[in-house]
């Protein structure tokens, strides 16, 4: 296949790969943060909250290392230069998934009050940093990164310093995500349990919701303001479905909520919605997978990152015979594992 | 301060403690599946026991593998962006296709096996903590292969500055990477048997549930039996395929600095490196070394002399850790003969058991030093031969990045790894009877 072919294809995927984790660990993360709310009265509701994340929360953060395996994989250099150009905040991700997984998972191994506090405050405060971490580098990804490519370092070399990522708009995509997680989480957990447990998280989603909308639409505005984001969607306008569906999504996962009481419905449009919104923002960045704002020719694209033909078809062949497979048994592990769960 | 040093300190850090929880994921999972398998087949509770305990130590163990693992795949790219960019085409597909093909396996059904007891039919319970022991040596061979490619670089052209696939299938055989997926995996099995015989003693000793632990004893006995065999046939291949292939590792291993044909074996060395040579070398077995390296005991065997001193791996640390690794596989070996020879009487040993408790501990040791002999022995290069480790890291990180996050880095895994290893002894100590909270 032409290698161009193959390096659209790729950054679909991998724009598809972020969108699923996001829709999946979006949902464990947002959970995770709840645990101070609606976990404050019991334990037994803190308990509750992990065992319906507790056998999902691993597969679904396995969609993240498979991302950033494919952005080694297919596009290596942009795999390097992101990597090392946001080296302090991804190594504080690093920290927080590494804190989260042992927190989460070994909570339930000692019955002792004050190790399931620790346990409860390290799984909420790594949780909630690594949201906020992939809200502001993903928005910075929108904003573009200040690259230049210098041919004494051989390397795309990050121009300033870190307080550079921390731009308002993508402050406010760290706000987005989190907001976006706690709905997404609440709605989760929502449909995942019964009685007062039940009734709280659903409370808590639609007090959340408007919440989310409200910065959701400041964010979509300020995009336009601050992020080249759009000007795929106004080359060619029909790619406007796509974040016209994230709209009509976020807004039917509302009105499912509000309106119709129903919960799992809402869930599902807020995992349309999330998808979408992902796709929105990577198709918008095509063809670079990271925009440089200092320099076009510095902007890491699908020519310049891509790896050659003969890696990118053998990962598809692979990519084709193993991911259908692992979402037919994720998909029968959920529904084995995901019955509704009522607090003790 | 180079901030490669310190990139290369943290990486050191970061795999040294994956590896003190992957051989026992990869180990303990195929025995817990063997415990269930039988449980499945013969329908007595006991074996199911047997597969709840152990699992459980093994799910404490596994949460702390995956995520020093997720460790790893950060670092290639934040630490090591050069190697990265270079490698890419190769090494970044491989780790993908690890992901893609193991990890959502592992991840998935470990769920399954953990939370799905009496949920699910009893054979499909068994068939999850198999797929799940599959799908970790599997893994394990994907990375291997890997950093088989670090070492015996195969099947690439440098094409643009860069390494390119020119066959994959090339890729997928090397020598190194197999004959290192051997060594490791039947290590993985010689260090899984090793703590399950250690737990039992403790039991043993304390006298409670003597004929549950001995049925695991006598299990364990004969795994440890077949696989410090293997591994010790494994160890010496891998010694081979390095003498063809890493000519500088083979010489620091061995501390030999003349080359000459019939290269002899000194039983007693002492490295002298600042005079480029051995301070003592006593007792040759005459060709000895060429015979352990190439079958041949006329065969010639390149000193460290031949090698330019840039192109040379430190020689201590390299040729002591081997020489240690060699020595505590000797032991491990002698241990599982008499175990396995012993194992009807065990329990009535007494004090004697407290050798067990000893013994978990010593293969981790060697496991570690067999990293550092490999990894260390492979410097001054990243890619042996082909790419100098100085040159493979990121030129936008500076030293002080590296020295914050490896501080925080230390601290963070040695919390987790204390009260991950805590939660196992105190696991194992309380015994099948714990009957503590499990949210399954």
């Amino acid at each position: 296949m032409d290698h161009y072919v193959l390096s659209v294809i790729w950054f679909v995927l991998w724009g598809v790969l972020w969108g699923v984790y996001f829709v999946l660990d979006g949902y464990d993360l947002g959970i995770a943060m709840w645990l101070p709310l609606i976990g404050a009265s019991s334990e037994s509701d803190r308990s509750a909250m992990y065992r319906v994340t507790g056998p999902f929360w691993d597969g679904n953060e396995v969609w993240l290392i498979t991302a950033g395996g494919v952005t080694f994989a297919a596009f290596p250099l942009a795999y390097a230069v992101l990597f090392s150009s946001l080296y302090t905040p991804l190594m504080i991700l690093l920290f927080c998934l590494i804190l989260r997984g042992v927190s989460t998972e070994l909570r339930s191994q000692w019955n002792c009050r004050g190790f399931k506090m620790v346990c409860d405050g390290l799984t909420f405060v790594s949780s909630l940093v690594a949201v906020i971490l992939l809200g502001v580098a993903f928005s910075n990804l929108f904003r573009g990164l200040p690259l230049l490519n210098d041919p004494s370092q051989n390397f795309f070399m990050f121009q300033g310093n870190i307080l550079n990522l921390l731009h308002p708009y993508c402050l406010l995509g760290g706000i987005l995500f989190v907001l976006m997680f706690l709905v997404h989480g609440a709605l989760y957990l929502t449909w995942r349990t019964e009685g007062d447990l039940h009734n709280k998280a659903f409370y808590m989603a639609k007090a959340t919701w408007p919440v989310f909308l409200l910065v959701f639409l400041v964010y979509v505005v300020l995009t336009f303001a601050w992020a080249g984001l759009y000007k795929n969607y106004f080359a060619s306008p029909l790619l406007l479905a796509l974040p016209l569906l994230c709209a009509v999504l976020f807004l039917l996962s509302g009105y499912q909520m509000y309106l119709k009481n129903n919960a799992g419905k809402s869930l599902l449009a807020s995992c349309g919605g999330i998808l979408t919104l992902t796709l929105t923002g990577v198709l918008g960045m095509f063809p670079n997978l990271i925009p440089s704002r200092l320099d076009v020719n510095s902007s890491l694209n699908i020519i310049n990152s891509s790896s050659t033909p003969k890696t990118l078809t053998i990962m598809l062949v692979v990519a084709l015979i193993f991911v259908p497979t692992v979402i037919c048994y994720q998909i029968w592990a959920h529904k084995k594992l995901a019955w509704v769960i009522k607090a003790d | 301060m180079d901030p490669v040093i310190l990139s290369r300190l943290q990486f050191a850090l970061a795999t040294a403690v994956h590896f003190f929880f992957v051989p026992l994921t990869i180990g303990l999972s195929f025995f817990t599946a063997w415990m269930e398998t039988k449980y499945v087949r013969t329908g007595d509770e006991v074996y199911k026991q047997q597969a709840k305990f152990w699992g459980r130590i093994f799910l404490i163990n596994f949460v702390l593998g995956v995520v020093t693992g997720i460790a790893l795949e950060f670092q290639f790219g934040t630490n090591w962006a050069n190697y990265s960019k270079y490698v890419g085409d190769i090494f970044g597909s491989l780790l993908a296709i690890e992901a893609t093909v193991s990890f959502f396996l592992e991840s998935t059904f470990i769920a399954v096996w953990a939370f799905g007891w009496e949920k699910i039919p009893k054979k499909l319970h068994c068939v999850s903590i198999w797929l799940v022991a599959v799908a970790s040596t599997i893994s394990a061979l994907w990375i291997l292969l890997a950093n088989g490619f670090m070492q015996n670089p195969v099947g690439y052209v440098e094409k643009d500055g860069v390494a390119t696939l020119a066959s994959f299938t090339e890729v997928l055989t090397n020598t190194y990477g197999w004959h290192m997926y051997l060594h490791t995996v039947c290590g993985a099995f010689v260090l899984a048997s090793f703590l399950v015989m250690g737990v039992c003693a403790w039991h043993f000793f304390v006298g409670k549930n003597v004929d549950f632990f001995h049925r695991a004893f006598k299990t364990a006995a004969g795994f440890a039996l077949i696989f410090t065999i293997c591994s010790a046939l494994a160890g010496h291949q891998l010694g081979q395929v390095t003498a063809r292939t890493q000519p500088s590792k083979f010489a620091a291993m061995e501390s030999v600095w003349e080359t000459e044909p019939s290269t002899p074996m000194y039983l007693l060395t002492i490295p002298n490196v600042t005079e480029d040579g051995n301070l003592v070398q006593a007792l040759p077995v005459p060709g000895g070394l060429s015979f352990l390296a190439t079958n041949s005991f006329d065969n010639t065997i390149t000193g460290l002399n031949d090698i330019k001193p840039a192109d040379r791996p430190p020689v201590w640390p390299v040729f002591f850790s081997f020489r240690v690794m060699v020595g505590l596989g000797c032991i491990l070996l002698a241990a599982a003969v008499i175990s396995f020879i012993i194992k009807g009487f065990v329990p009535s040993l007494g004090w004697g058991l407290w050798i067990y408790i000893l013994l978990i501990p010593v293969p981790y040791l060697a496991a570690e030093l067999g990293w550092i002999v490999t990894e260390i022995g492979r410097q001054p290069w990243v890619v042996y031969g082909v790419m100098r480790t100085a040159e493979a890291g990121s030129p936008p990180v500076d030293w002080y990045q590296v020295a914050g996050t490896l501080g925080a880095m230390a601290v963070i895994y040695a919390i987790i790894s204390i009260t991950g290893f805590i939660l196992m002894i105190r696991a194992a100590v309380l015994g099948p009877d714990n009957k503590a909270e499990h949210y399954a």
